[in-house]
This record gives C-alpha cells, structure tokens and sequence, in this order.
C-alpha cells in the first residue's frame, strides 16, 4: 500500500475504548434495539480502538456517527471513510448516533462543538474517520502478526479478513477482535492513495434502507419510556406574546389527560396518549398577553424593507468604486427582488423526549447541536453538562430547523419537565400547526440591484443592497460570525459574487424590531442571493444582448471551478439546441445559473413549460457538481435531486404569511409542498476532482430558483422578480 | 373495548372510538412505522391499508375499523408485492430521512396491487398524495417501475 503518512496528532482523543464509551441504549416498553443503521442485534464491543469504531467477536463492525442523520447520507458516508481504511466489508457495517461529548464528538470546523450543519459533515471528518479505520486496521494486523509470528508488512486486509499468504492464515476481524483490544494504538497510521480505494467513489448502498422501508427506523417521535407522559402546548397567537390567565377545566376533563401546566412557552397538556393531550389543549381557554408581542404583518414588512433600500446600508464589500462607474455609465440596468418567509416543514414535526433522574436528565432527540443543547440544558436544571445525555436518533428532516440557534424546543420540553418536577419522563410532541407557527423561518429578504454597463457594452459596476433580518444577531454565534454589523450569512452568495465586475458594492440593511423569529434554512443566505444575484445576471445578458452562459464564462475567468461545472452542465442540456416545442399555447425555455455555496460548487439548467394561463411546470434540470472528492456518487445524486425539489417548493409555492402578527399558514393545505406530479426529471452530473470534499447537503438548492426564473423568462420575456412565483403574472 | 385486527393478529383495545386509528397504532400498539406529519389527510405518512385499500390512518376513527383487516408496513414484507417494492426501494436507494417512506411504500403496494404496469402519470396520480419533504420523488418513481418489472 502507498500511502500518506499522517501522524496522529489526536492520539488523546483516539482513547482506548471500552464498551462503556459508546451507549447502545434500549427503549425498554418498545423493546426496540439500538438505534442502528444495518440491522442485527447490536455486538459486544470486543475491540474498541477509538471513539468512532467497535468491532465485535460476531464481524460486526459498528460506526459511531457524530453527526446527526437527517436524510442526508451522514451515516452512509462517515461508515464509508472508516471502513475504506479498516478495509471492512460493507455488508457487515453498522452505524450508531455518538453520544452527545464535545471532546471526542466536537465538528472540527466548529471547534469545539459537536454538531451538525452548513454541509461540513464530509469535510470535516475526511480525516479523521478515515485515520480512525486505519488505526483499527493497524491493530488487527499487528495482533494477527504477533499471533501468526510473521511480518505485519506481508500482511493482507480485504473485506474483513487478514491474511498472511505466504503461510496460507487467515482470520476474520471478528476473530482477530479480542487480541486487537491488546494491541498498543499506533502513533502514526498510513492513509491509502486515492487508487486504491475501494469504497470512496463507488456505490455503497445507504445503510438506512432497510430500517427505513420496514417502519423500523428510531425517530424521536417513536420513543416510548415507562411511565412516560406525552406534552401537547397552546402556543399564543403572535410571536412575544405570553400567557395572562388559563381555564383548565374542560381540559382535565378528558379521559387520559394528567395534568396542565404554565410554561413560559404556553400552556402544556400532559396525558398518556398524543390524541388526549391534543384534545385537551384544544379545550384550553387561554387568555393572552399581547402587550409585548409582535403585530406586524408581512405585507408592512416588506413595504419598510423597500423604503429602508433607498437609503444605504453597512457595507458587506467595496470593489473598486461603484458610485464612479454609475456616474459614467451609458445604462444603467435595476431590478429588486422579494422573497418571502419560509417554513422548514420537516416531514417530522419537531419533539423532544426529556427524563430526569436523579443524577442529570436524559435526552432523546433528532439532535443536530448537541454541545449546544447539552449547555442550554444544563444552564436550565443546574446541572453539569456531563450530566445531560444526548441520545441522537434519526430526524424526519431538518434542512436546519432542528438546528435551533437558542435550543427552542428542546428547552420547552425541559420546561414542561420541570413544571411537574421531573415526575415522569416527557415526550413534547408539537402538531404540524405548531411547527407551522413556531417562526423560525427562513428570513424574508428584499434585494435591489443595478448593473452600469458602458458604451461598449461591458459590465463596469455593480450594486447589490440586500435587506432582511439577522439570523445570528443575538444568538450564541454573533460574536464569531457578526463583523462591524454584518451577519455573515446575510450576504453570503452576495458579497462573494465571484463575477469579474471592477467596481462593485454590496450593502446590507439589517431590521432588528421585526420580532419574527428567523433560522437558518436549507443553504441558508444562499437561498435568496443566489436568485437575486443569478437572476440579475440574466437581465444584465439580456440588456447587452449575450448569451446567459457565455456571459457568465467571460465573467468567471479566475473561478475555474464554477466555470468546470457551468461548462459541464451547459453541454449536457444541449445549451444552445434548440428546445422541442410546447403544445399549442404553451411557451418553452432554457434558463441557467451557477453558484458555489460551503465550498461546492453547482450550475443547474431548467427546462420549463409556461402554459397559456401562466401555470409553469418545470420539466426538466440537468446539474453539474464539483463538490471535490466524490465519496459516494449516488448519494450526491440524490441530494442535488432532493435539493432541487426543495428548492422548486419554495419557488412554486413556499410562503408564511403574517397579518397583524398572526400566522396565516398552519398545515400543508396552505403550506402546500411540491408533490411527485411536480417533479421534473433531474440529472445530476459530477466533475471528477483532487481536492478534497466538501458538502452537498445544500449546495444543490440555491441554483434552482435563477434557473428557472431564468427560464421563464426565456420563455415568456417576462423577468420575475418576486417568489414564489404567481402564474397570473405569467398568462399569455 | 374495540376488536381489531392488525396484521393478521385479533387484538382488543381500550379507547375512545372516535381516537383515530394513527395513535392507536402508535402510542397504545407500539407500531411506530406508521408516521404522523399533518393530521388531516393532507401527507399520506400514515398510510395504512385497511381491507386492501390505501387509507390515511390520521383521520380514520378507530371503531370504524373494528373487524377489519388492518395491514401497516411493519406486515407490508409478508405479501410479495411489499417484498418487491421493499427491494426496489432499498435496490435504488429511495430513502433520506425517510420519515415519509412507510406511507410512499404503502401506497406503491396498493397502486402495484391495482395496476401491474403502471405509466408515469399513473405514478404521479396515484402517489401524489404521499408528501415527502426530501423529494426523493424520482427515485420512488424508478423504484415503482422497478418493482413492477420484478413482479412480471
Ligand atoms: S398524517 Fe395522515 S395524511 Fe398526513
Ligand atoms: S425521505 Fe424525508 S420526507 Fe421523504
């Protein structure tokens, strides 16, 4: 094997393990196992060589994922890297949630927090796991070599079974596993060069399959506890309101509720079952407080964004000078464009499972910030951090709602928890209309732009003011990520515009009495600069009579990598082919962008079909991806898929609206999601690459709203400039 | 007391009867599979089958499937039509989270158990029900033509 020598550097951290480290726990009045992903009772944990990898005397080898699964193929991929090193075979690999220890679990681009988010799941462990699978590799042919009294180097691993060929001996890991748990843990490990991988870059089958098509899959919302009580809570009207008198009466009267409880959240119903606590609190009578809440509706919002645009804003990036190129430009090209609140609406409805014991609490939760709601929790009890344990199960979705900034629901059920003194373990079980209103959006944004192009046609200025509020501002990761009044990702994907224009501004204004609670969202300041910068572009093309691509190429001469996957998905679309006609009536179109969001880079090409009453239905999008090293190919497949359903809800339909402070959306019905008769055909194509990986969770998202707004207008000539998209704009 | 019968098994259940058939699956039976995630018909994540046909288990009341026979995807491998679309969902890789899966699987069996060759269209009308927020909507397509040539 050729290798890279890597010397461990974290050897405290590659502690030798004993079962004790890794908590396979038992849900006991479900009897359900381990929350796992291949299957099969969980194994004695023989050999433990670090905190990521147990190896049991039955073969099994058991990943211990520090990062939550949300759908995204965490699971899958972090198993990948450490059994490529190990050199294990797939069909024996299983993988558990890590418990909740930021010192051996911390994200190592997040220093020292364990969570989950802003597509470094990959990244961020690249190394790491795979050092880890060396490191267990390393031991089993060292204990093999002793036990053989041969060389380790004439050692072959293949699969899960060490061989020494000259002698003709062979054992299983399973075999080997008790005399590796002596071994000594190496200082330095050897990596494997690129070519000889045999898991990266293939196809390794998800390893959640079949939990999840048998119904066996462990979501917060399948935890049962003895004695356990279920927390449905009336939550006020309007954010910032609170609780002023309750009548519970009416709510204690139906059979199966135990108790009613204040919180500062509301007013919680505790009852055996889910279906009592929901009919109890919609029995409640409650009366409000709304002297302090918010009573603004989203129609005035966005009326005081458009007036604040006038004016500017801090500024997020200064090129050149703007002013100067507007004063001198033989036209000036201006668009604005407003995108609205949205809904994280996860399948899984947020919950949270909280018991407390005599010595600290228990947590069972789709966990995505477990140091952070290790700390919230503890702040909250009393306790030590250590005290709190985290069980991390799978999440129905999060595309980052359980990615709480202040730990939300996790401390409303901790509330409800303390309100009846720890008596009984608690699942809080939010209905899809609470998780509706809970805000937490998506922040609305209003963007205004304007391009200066000069006599020659050449684009010489350009101006993007963004307003909208802050997701950081306040929370715990202000002082890090807020810089002279600048979120961060406020203007991400705006004030990184990687176009080759030398005078350009880029300004933002930042409301802080709106009072909406705001989080980020699947590819968070992307999912708005993308379309308000990419969308932009196509005008400017239009305005100057280019090609949308070949504008965008001229314009991205030092960016080879959005240049690689523009050029790549370009050609796979038939760029510049003409498009096969609609039916009578129906108006067709081609429209591209390209955008890099947490250091992937992604262009989309969508095909679309406006009909004569301006209904668009998207047919077809060809994406190509430069997201490093592909680890797993189909999986990236499947997120840019997934993303770019994500993203063309939102653009046909996403948007929470406010009236008088009060919610008008609370199910799907008027939240409505893109359903399969809405999907088009998605291609997705991968530039093969070097560098090393970084994620795809997200960056599949921000490409689709331009492209298709682009399309349409290729289409019908009409730019929008507002989402989602409202087809009487869009009539013949 | 209301008798019922899930997944071949008699078992008798003490509950309101206008509780719906959902959180008697869930929280009194222990058979998590099925998934809550609206409430009112609107996702198709609690999709049961109920005598043979698809039914959205969140708005069924209880004592209305008294007798019948109730099948939830933790019984959807005993019939070989749910073994072929378990196989083409886990052949292709359909699932992320995987939290609207059970109710996408229980409506392809029914569809496949309707129609042995379904079209796209026919896909697309009969699965629009079944919401999934990761949009794994092409795989699930694939996976239905997928188990439909298995099944030939
Ligand atoms: S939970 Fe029954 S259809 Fe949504
Ligand atoms: S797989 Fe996540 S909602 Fe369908």
């Amino acid at each position: 094997m050729t290798g890279i020598g890597i010397a461990n550097l974290s050897r405290r951290r590659f502690l030798r393990g004993s079962a004790g480290l890794t908590l396979g726990f038992v849900l006991p009045a479900a009897g359900a196992a381990a929350v796992r992903a291949g299957g099969g009772p969980p194994a004695a944990a023989t050999f433990a060589p670090n905190a990521f990898l147990r190896i049991g005397t039955d073969n099994t080898v058991t990943v211990l994922s520090k990062h939550l699964e949300m759908g995204q193929g965490t699971y899958t991929g972090l198993a990948t890297l450490l059994a490529e090193e190990l050199d294990a075979d797939w069909q024996t690999v299983r993988v558990e949630g890590a418990p909740a220890d930021a010192r051996r679990y911390n994200n190592l681009f997040w220093g020292d927090a364990q969570g989950t988010g802003g597509s470094t799941a990959m990244a961020n462990s690249w190394e790491q796991m795979r050092k880890a699978g060396a490191t267990g590799r390393a031991m089993l042919v060292s204990a093999a070599a002793r036990e053989w009294q041969v060389a380790a180097a004439e050692i072959v691993v293949r699969e899960s079974v060490v061989s020494h060929p000259p002698s003709r001996r062979r054992a299983t890991f399973g075999q080997l596993a008790r005399a590796a748990a002596a071994e000594q843990v190496p200082a330095r490990v050897f990596l494997k060069d690129p070519s000889n991988f045999r898991l990266i870059g293939k196809r390794a089958n998800r390893l959640d399959s079949v939990d999840k098509t048998s119904g066996k899959a462990q979501f917060t919302q399948d935890v049962f506890l003895p004695g356990m009580l279920v927390a449905v809570v009336a939550h006020p009207p309007r954010f910032g309101a609170t609780v002023k008198s309750f009548d519970v009466a009416r709510a204690r009267a139906v059979k199966g509720v135990v108790d009613v409880v204040q919180i500062p959240q509301g007013v919680a119903v505790l009852a055996i079952d889910t279906w009592s606590a929901k009919k109890g609190r919609d029995l409640l009578t409650v009366v409000w407080d709304e002297s302090n809440a918010c009573k603004l509706g989203s129609a005035e919002i966005l009326a005081r964004y458009r007036e604040l645009a006038r004016t500017p804003g801090q500024v997020a990036r200064r090129t050149g000078d703007a002013e100067a190129a507007f004063a001198r430009a033989a036209r000036v090209v201006r668009a604005s464009y407003d995108v609205p609140y949205l809904a994280h609406a996860a399948m899984e409805p947020m919950n949270c499972v909280i018991r407390l014991s005599a010595d600290g609490c228990e947590v069972w939760n789709g966990e995505q910030m477990q140091t952070g709601d290790q700390h919230a929790l503890a702040r909250f009890f009393g306790l030590r951090p250590e005290q709190v344990r985290i069980h991390t199960l799978y999440a129905g979705g999060s595309f980052g709602r359980r990615a709480s900034k202040d730990s939300d629901y996790v401390l409303e059920a901790a509330a409800i928890v303390r309100a009846i003194d720890g008596r009984a373990p608690v699942k809080l079980v939010w209905l899809r209309e609470d998780d509706m209103r809970a805000g937490y959006y998506r922040p609305l944004f209003h963007h205004s732009l304007a391009a200066a192009i000069d006599a020659d046609g050449q684009l010489t200025g350009w101006r993007h003011r963004l307003v909208g509020q802050s997701i950081l501002i306040g929370s715990p990761f202000e002082k890090a990520m807020v810089r002279n009044g600048i979120d961060a990702v406020s203007v991400e994907g705006a004030a990184n515009l990687p176009y080759a224009v030398p005078n350009l501004t880029v300004d933002l204004h930042t409301p802080t009495d709106i009072g909406v609670p705001v989080l980020w969202w699947r590819s968070v300041g992307s999912s708005h600069t993308a379309l308000s910068s990419e969308a932009f572009l196509d005008q400017v093309a239009a305005a100057v009579g280019k090609d949308p691509v070949a504008l965008r190429l001229e314009l991205l001469a030092g960016h080879p990598r959005h240049a690689g996957v523009l050029k790549l998905a370009a050609e796979k679309a038939g760029w510049g082919t003409p498009l096969q006609p609609g039916m009578a009536g129906e108006r067709r179109g081609r429209g591209v962008a390209v955008h890099e969001s947490f250091h992937s880079y992604v262009a989309e090409v969508a095909e679309v079909t406006v009909a004569r009453d301006g209904g668009v239905r998207v047919d077809r999008i060809v994406a190509a991806v430069d997201c490093g090293i592909a680890i797993n190919p189909d999986n990236i497949r499947a997120q840019v898929e997934g993303g770019v359903g994500f993203a063309l809800s939102a653009v046909l339909h996403g948007e929470v609206t406010l009236k008088e402070g009060q919610v008008e959306q609370d199910n799907f019905g008027n939240y409505p999601l893109l359903r399969i008769n809405e999907m088009p055909l998605v291609e997705v194509y991968i530039v093969p690459s070097a560098a090393p990986p970084t994620g795809i969770g997200e960056p599949g998202v921000p490409p689709l709203a331009p492209a298709v707004v682009n399309a349409i207008l290729a289409a019908t000539g009409k730019a929008l400039t507002r989402l989602p998209l409202r087809t009487a704009e869009l009539a013949a | 007391m209301i008798q019922l019968n899930i997944n071949g098994k008699p078992c008798q259940v003490d509950v309101a009867p206008d509780t719906p058939l959902l959180w008697v699956l869930r929280d009194t039976l222990h058979l998590t599979g099925t998934k809550y995630a609206c409430g009112v018909a609107l996702c198709g994540a609690c999709t049961v089958h109920v005598d043979g046909v698809p039914t959205r288990a969140c708005v069924i009341p209880v004592s209305s499937v008294a007798g019948r026979q109730v099948i939830t995807i933790e019984a959807v491998d005993q019939q070989r039509i749910g073994q072929a679309v378990q196989d083409a969902w886990r052949k292709l890789d359909v699932v992320q989270c995987g939290y609207c899966q059970s109710g996408q699987i229980m409506s392809a069996v029914a569809l496949l158990a309707a129609n042995r060759q379904p079209t796209d269209a026919d896909i697309d009308e009969t699965m629009a029900g079944n919401l999934c927020r990761c949009a794994t909507y092409q795989r699930i397509r694939a996976a239905i033509h997928e188990a439909a040539r298995a099944l030939a």
